[in-house]
């Protein structure tokens, strides 16, 4: 009458874990499990492997609304960095809900350092320098390494940065990421 | 006006008719009834009340947006005034369902602005809404009243600049919890100065600042404003600003609540608090702190809702401001109350009905705080009208809930979530069987459970067996065997919407619901057993029902891992993505 006793915890491991691990995959990829905001935000190249999750997150659960997370977390602060400022900024991630808006908040505080920093530069350009080059935006992960902001869900992003570096398009060449940032210009 | 067809008034009794009224005075009769329920009914009694049900309606609630077409519902219905609408499947709400998965409004639009010109109210839930549907909404209904979207997503704030600038009747704008792209708050200055309809206007989660200039203008030039749920960005000084124009207040969320005040402005806060004597549901509270709940306490003493979801209170600081809400029927807490919060709770507050305990940190493994099987059971003991609970907790015992159940028989609505997927008993390591046997068999009246912690097929078997009145539930991690869903579907006559997660359920089980999958709105598996050739042969056995999965694209194996099973008048999805394969 009553079902044969598995192992739960097994039948679990076997069946479900592979199907809800987070896994990286091309931004913009029909992925579950993805937040919307992400698939229309950076479109890196393939060099995501899959990475390992930190801890065995399983994909909403808790079932909890996004807007619950983000509200009840308390701030996140991570120090900013641009190639060629003479000061960093900090900027608090539980504020922004994706990538596009924290890029375009970045774009904004520091459009207004460079046209500071050089009062005759006329055009400032978004995500330019005043060379005319693009920044890249990167960030320290809670290992010590240096990744390309994008690769992953923005909550693990969140999660993660313990700070970001806009590095200037020529240093990008030369580290071999290559020119590929598409973002929400 | 709507044409009326003439009927003609019979000359002969015939035998078996029942008394005919004039089809004026049934219609007249029937537009005095509500509820849906009894609407639905009385259009099954015969063809005459059928049509005069479908004359008076006024309101209609589609549940499952794809199980009628827009052309159907007008077709039906000429004389809507008022639509409610949900899309996706709830599960949509912890990302399940990829973006893009359809719920689009539009198409209604469309069909509405043709039909039902004389709209005034939209209400949706989980439906995709883009900017220009907006746009195109606030051009086209010129009597349009009420808008309110809850977790829809697809829009900006673009689109409610559309709405603010054209409704030029709109009584109400709740925009909860929905995955909106922020730009800017430029939306509400967007209202015109001669606009002084609005009654209700909720912004709470919207995150970016609005021009205070025109939020104070808009409150106080809108003297019937009843329901003000502001965001983060509105300061306690600007609060009491707000609230001196609007005392009469009915529901009201706060913005922020901490900030350096001098001690005239703290006296002015309390002061505009204290004369707002109608206010029975506080929200917002961001940031609470001891320092300032106290000007809340004159206010709080009708107070019948009191949602501090959002404020990270101790249970110390909870105790004190419970202490002045004797009326509370509902509680919202995040669990950094702890269970000293919640023994408060149960004290002070005998007349409550509904708790909801949020977890404040709900992916920190390491936590180890929160709230207790404790507290639950503290709650109960002083509140014996307790109906409805969400609880998330990190431990629960078999013991406790069944004490919980015991002092209070009358739920309705029990939703436990152990956050850990199969924990046990933590002090006798037992599966959490006993527990969900303990609500089914004593609370009767049992409409809605979710369940949790390490669950055998026994759980099922309680719920098919006790759970009569059953019309929702929500199952993650839980079962050994097809025979547990087997149980439910065979046992609760009334179940209507059932979702799945990550649960040893197969083919055996989903087939043996055929009977039943037309009596209920949807049935939602995900990471389950359930194969392709399964649902295949569900949708061939069952032509009525939409047999959906859910697909990546290039994934080429035979497990159907996301199923989505509902019963529809219109036919397959004509909008569905590529990686929605209708069967």
């Amino acid at each position: 009458m009553s079902s044969p006793e598995n192992q739960p915890q097994d039948a679990a491991v076997e069946l479900n874990f592979n199907d809800t691990e987070l896994t990286l995959g091309l931004p913009g990829a029909a992925k579950t499990g993805s937040k919307r905001e992400f698939s229309h935000t950076l479109e890196a190249s393939s060099t995501s492997a899959k990475s390992p999750a930190q801890k065995a997150q399983v994909v909403g659960w808790p079932p909890v609304r996004a807007s619950r997370k983000s509200v009840m977390k308390k701030c996140k602060y991570v120090k900013v960095a641009v190639d060629g400022a003479p000061y960093l900024r900090k900027v608090d991630l539980e504020m922004y809900q994706s990538y596009d808006q924290l890029l375009s908040s970045l774009e904004t505080m520091f459009t207004c350092l460079t046209i500071w920093n050089d009062l005759n530069q006329k055009n400032c350009e978004r995500g330019k320098n005043n060379n005319g080059g693009e920044y890249v935006p990167t960030y320290e992960d809670k290992d010590g390494d240096w990744m390309m902001v994008g690769d992953v869900p923005w909550n693990m992003f969140v999660e993660s940065c313990k700070r970001i570096r806009l590095m200037m398009s020529s240093e990008e060449a030369t580290t071999g990421f290559g020119a590929r940032r598409g973002s929400s210009e | 006006m709507e044409c009326k067809r003439k009927k003609e008034w019979p000359e002969s009794n015939d035998s078996n008719r029942p008394t005919t009224f004039p089809d004026e005075v049934l219609e007249r009769v029937l537009s005095l009834l509500k509820s849906h329920k009894d609407r639905s009914s009385v259009s099954l009694v015969c063809k005459d009340w059928y049509n005069a049900e479908r004359w008076s309606r006024s309101h209609v609630f589609i549940g499952n947006c794809y199980s009628v077409s827009p052309e159907i519902l007008t077709r039906r219905f000429p004389n809507i005034r008022s639509v409610t609408l949900k899309g996706k499947p709830r599960f949509s709400d912890f990302n399940l369902v990829p973006p893009n998965w359809g719920a689009d409004i539009h198409s209604w639009l469309l069909v509405f602005a043709k039909k039902y010109p004389l709209l005034q109210e939209l209400k949706l839930k989980r439906m995709t809404v883009t900017d220009e549907s907006f746009e195109f909404l606030s051009l086209s209904f010129p009597n349009f009243k009420v808008l309110s979207l809850l977790s829809c997503d697809g829009f900006s704030t673009d689109g409610l600049a559309a709405i603010a600038t054209n409704c030029k009747n709109l009584t109400e704008l709740d925009i909860q919890e929905n995955g909106i792209d922020d730009k800017n708050g430029n939306w509400l200055s967007c209202f015109p100065e001669s606009f002084t309809s609005l009654e209700v206007l909720n912004f709470a989660n919207l995150h970016s600042d609005v021009n205070f200039d025109a939020l104070e203008r808009l409150v106080s030039r809108c003297k019937s404003f009843k329901t003000l749920k502001v965001n983060k960005s509105i300061t306690l000084e600007q609060l009491q600003r707000l609230l001196v124009h609007a005392p009469q207040l009915v529901e009201l969320g706060t913005g922020i609540f901490s900030q350096e005040l001098t001690a005239q402005q703290y006296s002015e806060l309390e002061t505009a608090f204290n004369n707002c004597k109608n206010i029975h549901t506080l929200s917002g509270l961001w940031t609470a702190t001891a320092q300032f709940l106290p000007v809340l306490y004159r206010a709080c003493a009708n107070l019948t809702f009191l949602n501090l979801s959002y404020s990270t209170l101790d249970g110390d600081d909870l105790a004190k401001l419970l202490v002045h809400c004797p009326n509370l029927r509902r509680l919202w807490v995040l669990d950094t109350v702890e269970d000293k919060g919640l023994e408060a709770v149960g004290s002070y507050c005998p007349l409550l009905e509904e708790l909801r305990v949020f977890p404040a940190d709900p992916y920190d493994q390491d936590v180890v705080h929160g709230v207790t099987e404790a507290g639950f059971i503290a709650v109960s003991g002083g509140c014996p009208r307790l109906h409805y609970v969400l609880y998330f907790c990190h431990q629960m015992t078999n013991a406790a809930v069944a004490t919980v159940v015991q002092n209070c028989p009358d739920f309705t609505h029990f939703r436990l979530c152990i956050m850990n997927p199969h924990q046990p008993d933590y002090l006798t390591d037992e599966p959490m069987d006993e527990a969900f046997g303990a609500v089914v068999k004593t609370c009767t009246k049992l409409q809605r459970l979710a369940v949790s912690g390490l669950l055998t097929d026994l759980t099922f078997e309680y719920i098919g067996k006790y759970a009569k009145n059953l019309e929702t539930l929500s199952v993650a991690f839980a079962g050994n065997s097809d025979w547990g869903m087997q149980c439910v579907l065979e046992g609760c006559p009334k179940l209507r919407k059932l979702e799945i997660r990550d649960s040893p359920f197969g083919n055996a089980a989903l087939l043996s619901g055929l009977e039943k999958y037309e009596s209920m709105r949807s049935l939602w598996m995900s990471d389950c057993n359930v194969t392709m050739n399964g649902a295949r042969l569900l949708a061939k056995e069952m032509p009525r029902l939409n047999v959906e999965v859910i697909k990546e694209e290039g994934i080429n194996n035979s497990k159907a891992d996301k199923i989505y099973v509902y019963r529809s008048v219109a036919g397959p999805r004509r909008d569905a993505p590529p990686f929605v394969f209708t069967l």
